[in-house]
């Protein structure tokens, strides 16, 4: 055991022993060469990860956080109560909700309005952990597209109909 | 009068043909160099511009074209923009002494190999005067160490070519071609001159792995950081010119020019075809040598680069060129 020790610190501090291929250099670089032919004749490792883009989309995986939406109840009410969880611990800032009160008798308010600024959102995913109604969730929409900045503020309606 | 005005016309048609190959093959390079890259690395490449990709390069140029061309505040203007025309003139001009089929050259230069060799050696101030110009302390590092491995490295291409002409006995690129038709080619006499060469002309034309002047991990850009546009694209242009007149000249010295090894050349206009065909071949196989080494090796680091220069490169083609006078003195001696 001691005798191991002490090999493994004289290897630590001695330069290691070159052999004259190494100093040479060259058998490396044929090595080198030879695995990169074997790529360009896709002999070797030929998966190629592009994913050619317009005509193909690339696969969402479960539990990616792409654009948000408000849940509906089986009734087809919002669920949302506007208690402003999700506003408040928003680290982004970027929802706004205007409460109202609710016509029906299980809540006292609902949201008038439920404006995200899409722009602003970071796409953290704690409004969803935050909201205790489970009236808001992250969908797997990718594409945020606009070609305004007005636009890109979703209201209410955007938002349930996502 | 007559015969001196066709002379001149003749000429011309072969000045513009040969230059008009050159810089069409130089597009062709970078796309080359783009598909094969993506391969190597497991990519497919630019595949959208036209069939397959291929008029990609087209759409780069045009989109240099179109760029703003900045010049940074405080620099040395007349030398900004000198510098990309001083990079790609000669390796332009250097071309025109290497013989691109059977007596088929712009000029028929009797020291053909002496002018190609001053000529892309002038390439470096292109270089070092643009990143002198830039007021940059990037570009300075980038042009300062272009020249100093230019330098080191001139010397030692330049003995490896001085033991291949020991062999050819003469300076004139034809002769020399038609020696290695008659004897073989001279990468068999001369295998360590070869390395020598192939390494060094790597090293001329700031190519991986010796592009100590880019660098782009270390020095952003090198001497280009500061170009925009057209005078980026000339940079670019002469850099792959470069390239060819390297491997032109490589293919000339060392794998017998336009020599087609299996057949002799039948006479006439046919035969000065298939030279150029076999010339083509050669040239564009040591092009692929060049893309496949830039993206299968890493960089040199500094210290590295002008360690092997000096203490590796020179030693070994001075042994060689004794070693060659040697042989060669006996041979003559007894033959």
């Amino acid at each position: 055991m001691k005798s191991e020790m002490t090999d493994e610190n004289k290897n630590e501090t001695e330069q290691p022993r070159r052999s004259w291929s190494f100093i040479l250099y060259l058998p490396a670089v044929a090595k080198g060469l030879f695995n990169t032919l074997l790529h360009i004749l896709k002999l070797k490792g030929h998966k190629t990860f592009t994913v050619q883009y317009p005509e193909k989309r690339p696969e969402v995986r479960p539990g990616f956080r792409g654009e948000h939406r408000l849940k509906v109840d089986e009734l087809g009410r919002e669920k949302c109560v506007a208690c402003l969880m999700c506003q408040t611990v928003c680290p982004a800032n970027c929802i706004d909700i205007v409460a109202e009160e609710a016509p029906w008798d299980d809540r006292d308010k609902r949201p008038r309005t439920f404006e995200i600024d899409m722009l602003r959102c970071i796409y953290c995913g704690m409004c969803e952990e935050a909201c205790p109604c489970d009236a808001i969730e992250l969908t797997e929409k990718l594409y945020t597209v606009s070609t305004s900045r007005a636009e890109m503020i979703y209201d209410k309606e955007k938002l349930l109909s996502n | 009068m007559n015969d001196n005005l066709q002379g001149i016309l003749m000429d011309a048609v072969r000045a513009v043909a040969i230059f008009g190959g050159v810089m069409t093959l130089a597009p062709m390079l970078v796309m080359a160099e783009r598909r094969i890259c993506a391969a190597i690395q497991n990519r497919i490449g630019p595949n959208r511009v036209g069939p397959m990709g291929l008029l990609q390069p087209l759409a780069d140029v045009i989109k240099l074209l179109f760029k703003e061309d900045l010049i940074p505040d405080r620099a040395d203007r007349t030398l900004f923009s000198l510098a990309p025309l001083l990079a790609f003139a000669p390796a332009a001009i250097a071309f025109i002494a290497i013989p691109v089929g059977r007596d088929l050259q712009v000029a028929d230069l009797n020291v053909g190999v002496l002018y190609v060799l001053a000529i892309t050696s002038l390439g470096v101030y292109g270089i070092s005067f643009g990143g002198w110009a830039s007021n940059s302390k990037y570009s300075l590092l980038g042009g300062i160490r272009s020249s100093a491995q230019i330098i080191s490295y001139e010397i030692s291409m330049g003995l490896a070519i001085v033991s291949v002409l020991m062999i050819a006995g003469n300076v004139h690129l034809g002769s020399i071609v038609e020696w290695q038709a008659k004897n073989g080619w001279i990468i068999f006499y001369q295998p360590l001159a070869f390395i020598i060469f192939l390494v060094a002309a790597f090293a001329e034309n700031n190519r991986l792995p010796f592009d100590m002047a880019e660098c782009e991990s270390e020095l952003v850009g090198g001497f280009h950081t500061e170009y925009t546009g057209m005078k980026f694209g000339m940079f670019f242009l002469g850099e792959y010119i470069a390239m060819i007149v390297m491997s032109a000249l490589l293919v000339t010295l060392f794998l017998g020019g336009w020599d087609p090894v299996f057949f002799e050349l039948p006479e006439g206009a046919a035969g000065t075809a298939i030279s150029v065909l076999c010339f083509t071949v050669k040239l564009l196989a040591v092009l692929f040598l060049y893309i496949w080494v830039r993206w299968t090796l890493p960089r040199f680091r500094y210290d590295q680069l002008m360690k092997l220069g000096w203490k590796t490169f020179v030693p070994l083609a001075l042994l060689n060129i004794v070693l060659t006078g040697i042989v060669v003195s006996l041979l003559t001696k007894t033959g």
